[in-house]
């Protein structure tokens, strides 16, 4: 009857990434509950998508609420998916050290966790201050041809009470990656915490460096990404909370980590463009939400904003990264061509200044090369780190605002079902007047704990936006720096050139 | 036009070495250059306005002296390529170097044209000079009769006679070497305008990074958002001094060493044309010679005096050739390693003032955070 029975998991084999053009809707049958009784009468909760079972009210047309079952909340879909991963023994559950999660029926995992006890994990972190060295290394292909892979070491170095070792290292592959990333995300994007995104997956990187070409480009792929596994780790171990999370603890420490099988379709960028489907359908389905908190608008239109800005910088940069590159391009040229004038020169003294000129404008070129990696790895990856952090925490609030109409919902239909009662009290069916007497009763229950987890996610969000500030400053800050100290490192090397080389020139006679 | 300059003397009244093209001036579409040089006695100045066809004037001058003897051998001083207002891009490809920057290295480039003339003992004599630097009058516009440098009829007859053997060893020598080293200069003045333009699109580059930095500058009490935002700031202060790093360090390029190649590489062709020209006449005087053995006894006396005024030409041709050569090695040698001494001092001197920017970039960054 009513309650929140829910269906098992869909078969994760049949499921695919999502295209694009494809609506995230399609199959609600097998996505959703089943289907919320939608009353033609009143215009409940606008976010019903479920089909209209008209059956339903066939049956008896006095007992609208008979089917009635949980509400369809937008998010079930991919939830469902994320937790395609099956009653998966990979994902371990969460066990606070104190206090008691009350379960929701039967899985580990369900609508809400109380908070309160995460709020403990935090306030009793106080004696063990972050202290945590983590690198990606050692990119090893493994295999041949199409089934090969990247293995690459993660080597933590710490000396936090929370591991068992102070520094330890494991193999793991880019698929495991993505497996620690939607299980996170599983478990914590719905409650409010901005869990970093994955790397993002790529079809012809990867197919090239499986095919063995050895070539400069394929090397490149190879370092871009394991600088970015290894931001992706770094970001998450800073995260307080996903800090203690086993599956966390499991990916550094465990030298066997069971194969994350559905990550095929679940990259970071598949999970976020569901994400973002979804919050689009929100969008369309108008939640009109009375934000009686005004914080909340303003951090949205805030992170509207930055989205936009940092794009913008992004593009910038990548501009400028693709100039520096044509310049090393162009200065190697040009430091051949005066070797070979140097060769041809007959006087012996500028034949010899020309070859140091075009041995400086090498080592020139060697500069800008660096400049270039600096430019890219420093500030274009962190732009593009954040704008992919940026959708996360867009994604966190419109979770806020699907757990806000899941509330409202529960009061509406408390509501309704307060007054189908009143009618049936003037019936004379007891047995009916029981039902709805529990019905009501466990809807009030529900619409308590709504209005609770409405409660914790906004509080949730509000301390995430705080820290996920301050880290914003923090890493930007220490970026800058490492690019200034680039930037004079490289002048004093051009000044070392330069001073070897004017001798030579004033040599000539 | 003119009223011709009766007294022969031979000499400039102003000094050769100092002479200054100051001002490309646009009026329309023309191009008007402002000439300055100083008078020999006292401490007067010659202000004159020339545009390139007054330029192209005096070089035409100077071609046709068919009076000197051996004119031919003269490595003549090489005149830019026209500059337009509103130039096509083959005509700014051309040009390369010359081109950029408002006009500045094309009024450098006018300017040791100037000087060269001037500092040549066979040019310099000639009144088209004088009348040129001194004249507030701009100088006849009518085109001379005769150019026997005709870069055209060059162009056609170049496939037959540049592969010429020579007769003489010295001369055969310096052809094959010119031809090696002109190809080597241009290549190497074109692959250095490459690195100068890129610069030029960094420094851009930079700069719409430093203003996109700006927007990113959020009003509001909020500590987070202002430390944010005054990173922003400083580091949009970085960028626009990375901008203009960038630039100084491509108009250090431009001006020193970029310059010296484009004036070493039409240097070059100079000397290429001068060759050429000798052993045009070498071929004309070997079949003057040829026509002078096989002339019938009618011919023969003519034939044998233009056999004979082909010999004492090429005598003269080869003569003054072979000075301007030993002379062109030296000032050339001399011309790269001023470039390149001048290059290695600025390119320094802008390193160590950048590297004490970023420095004190770097101290206010750390002092932020």
């Amino acid at each position: 009857m009513a309650d929140t029975a829910r269906h098992p998991p869909p078969e994760h084999t049949d499921f695919h990434e999502l295209e694009d053009g494809e609506d995230l809707f399609l199959e609600p049958a097998a996505t959703q509950e089943s289907g919320p009784a939608s009353l033609p009468a009143e215009d409940i909760s606008t976010n019903s998508n479920g089909p209209k079972q008209d059956s339903l009210f066939d049956d008896d047309p006095e007992d609208l609420f008979a089917e009635a079952t949980e509400e369809v909340s937008l998010d079930s879909p991919e939830r469902d998916v994320l937790l395609s991963d099956g009653p998966s023994p990979a994902i371990t559950p969460i066990t606070p050290p104190t206090s008691v999660i009350t379960p929701r029926l039967g899985l580990a995992h369900d609508d809400m966790f109380t908070h309160s006890s995460f709020d403990e994990i935090e306030e009793e972190e106080g004696g063990d201050s972050f202290d945590m060295h983590i690198s990606v290394s050692d990119p090893e292909k493994v295999g041949d041809g199409m089934n090969a892979y990247m293995a690459y070491k993660v080597t933590t170095k710490t000396s936090m009470s929370l591991f068992k070792d102070n520094e330890f290292s494991v193999k793991r592959r880019f698929s495991d990656f993505l497996g620690l990333h939607s299980k996170l995300a599983s478990k914590y994007l719905h409650i409010g915490y901005i869990v970093p995104p994955a790397p993002e997956k790529s079809i012809v990187g990867m197919t090239k460096v499986k095919v063995g070409k050895e070539d400069q480009s394929s090397n490149e792929f190879v370092e871009k990404r394991r600088s970015a596994l290894e931001r992706y780790l770094l970001r998450t171990v800073k995260h307080p909370i996903l800090l203690k999370d086993p599956d966390v603890l499991q990916f550094l420490e465990s030298s066997e980590l069971p194969r994350a099988v559905s990550t095929q379709a679940l990259s970071s960028a598949g999970l976020l463009r569901m994400v973002n489907k979804a919050a689009d359908a929100v969008n369309k389905m108008t939640i009109k939400m009375n934000e009686s908190d005004a914080w909340f608008e303003e951090k949205q239109q805030h992170f509207e904003n930055l989205d936009v800005q940092l794009r913008k910088l992004h593009a910038s940069v990548e501009s400028l990264v693709c100039h520096r590159k044509e310049l090393s391009v162009n200065t190697a040229q040009f430091a051949k061509s005066a070797a070979m004038l140097g060769n041809s020169e007959d006087h012996t003294a500028l034949s010899r200044a020309l070859s140091q000129l075009a041995e400086v404008e090498e080592k020139i070129d060697q500069l800008h090369q660096d400049q270039a990696n600096a430019d890219f790895y420093l500030f274009s990856e962190l732009l593009g780190d954040y704008v992919r952090l940026i959708t996360a925490v867009k994604g966190v609030f419109d979770h806020r605002m699907k757990t806000w109409q899941k509330w409202q919902d529960s009061q509406l239909l408390l509501q309704k079902k307060r007054e189908a009662e009143a009618k049936l009290q003037c019936t004379n069916k007891p047995d009916k007047l029981q039902q709805a007497k529990d019905e009501i009763k466990e809807l009030e229950g529900k619409v308590q704990q709504g209005e609770r987890d409405f409660e914790q996610i906004s509080k949730t969000i509000r301390k995430e936006v705080s820290r996920f500030e301050k880290e914003r400053v923090k890493d930007f800050k220490t970026i800058i720096i490492k690019y200034l100290e680039s930037l004079v490192q490289t002048q004093q090397q051009l000044i070392k050139y330069w001073d070897a080389f004017l001798p030579e020139a004033k040599a000539i006679s | 036009m003119m009223e011709e300059v009766k007294d022969v003397s031979p000499t400039l009244s102003v000094h050769g070495h100092n002479i200054k093209v100051t001002e490309a001036l646009k009026d329309g579409d023309t191009l008007t250059f402002l000439v300055v040089s100083q008078k020999l006695s006292g401490t007067g100045e010659y202000h004159v306005a020339r545009t390139y066809d007054d330029f192209e004037w005096l070089q035409q001058h100077l071609f046709s002296q068919e009076d000197v003897p051996g004119i031919q051998g003269v490595i003549f001083p090489p005149l830019p390529a026209k500059a337009q207002v509103n130039a096509s891009a083959k005509v700014l490809k051309q040009l390369g170097f010359l081109a950029l920057e408002e006009w500045q290295p094309y009024c450098k480039a006018l300017e040791a044209f100037l000087r060269q003339i001037a500092a040549h003992s066979i040019l310099s004599k000639n009144k088209a000079v004088e009348i040129f630097l001194t004249s507030s009058d701009p100088p006849g516009r009518q085109r001379i009769k005769k150019n026997i440098f005709n870069r055209l009829s060059q162009a056609v007859e170049g496939m037959r006679k540049e592969g010429h053997k020579d007769v003489d060893d010295f001369f055969q020598t310096e052809r094959d070497h010119n031809l090696l080293l002109t190809g080597c200069t241009k290549t190497a003045a074109e692959k250095f305008l490459d690195v100068v333009l890129t610069e030029q699109k960094i420094a851009v580059a930079c700069g719409h990074f430093s203003a996109a930095l700006h927007l990113c500058v959020e009003p509001g009490e909020d500590p987070d958002k202002q430390a944010f935002s005054k990173a922003c700031v400083k580091l949009s202060e970085v960028f626009d001094s990375m901008k203009k790093n960038m630039t100084s360090v491509a108009e250090n390029n431009l001006n020193t060493l970029g310059l010296g190649l484009d004036l070493e590489s039409r240097y070059q062709e100079a000397e290429k044309e001068m060759l050429f020209r000798r052993t045009c006449k070498l071929v004309e005087l070997e079949a003057a010679r040829k026509n002078a053995e096989k002339a019938k006894p009618v011919k023969k006396a003519a034939m044998e005096e233009v056999k004979k005024a082909a010999e004492t030409e090429f005598e003269h041709i080869c003569g003054v050739a072979k000075q301007e050569i030993a002379h062109f090695h030296g000032v050339r040698v001399e011309l790269l390693r001023q470039s390149l001494v001048e290059w290695c001092e600025k390119q320094l001197l802008t390193a160590k003032e950048n590297a004490d920017q970023f420095n004190q970039h770097l101290q206010a960054f750390r002092g932020l955070a």
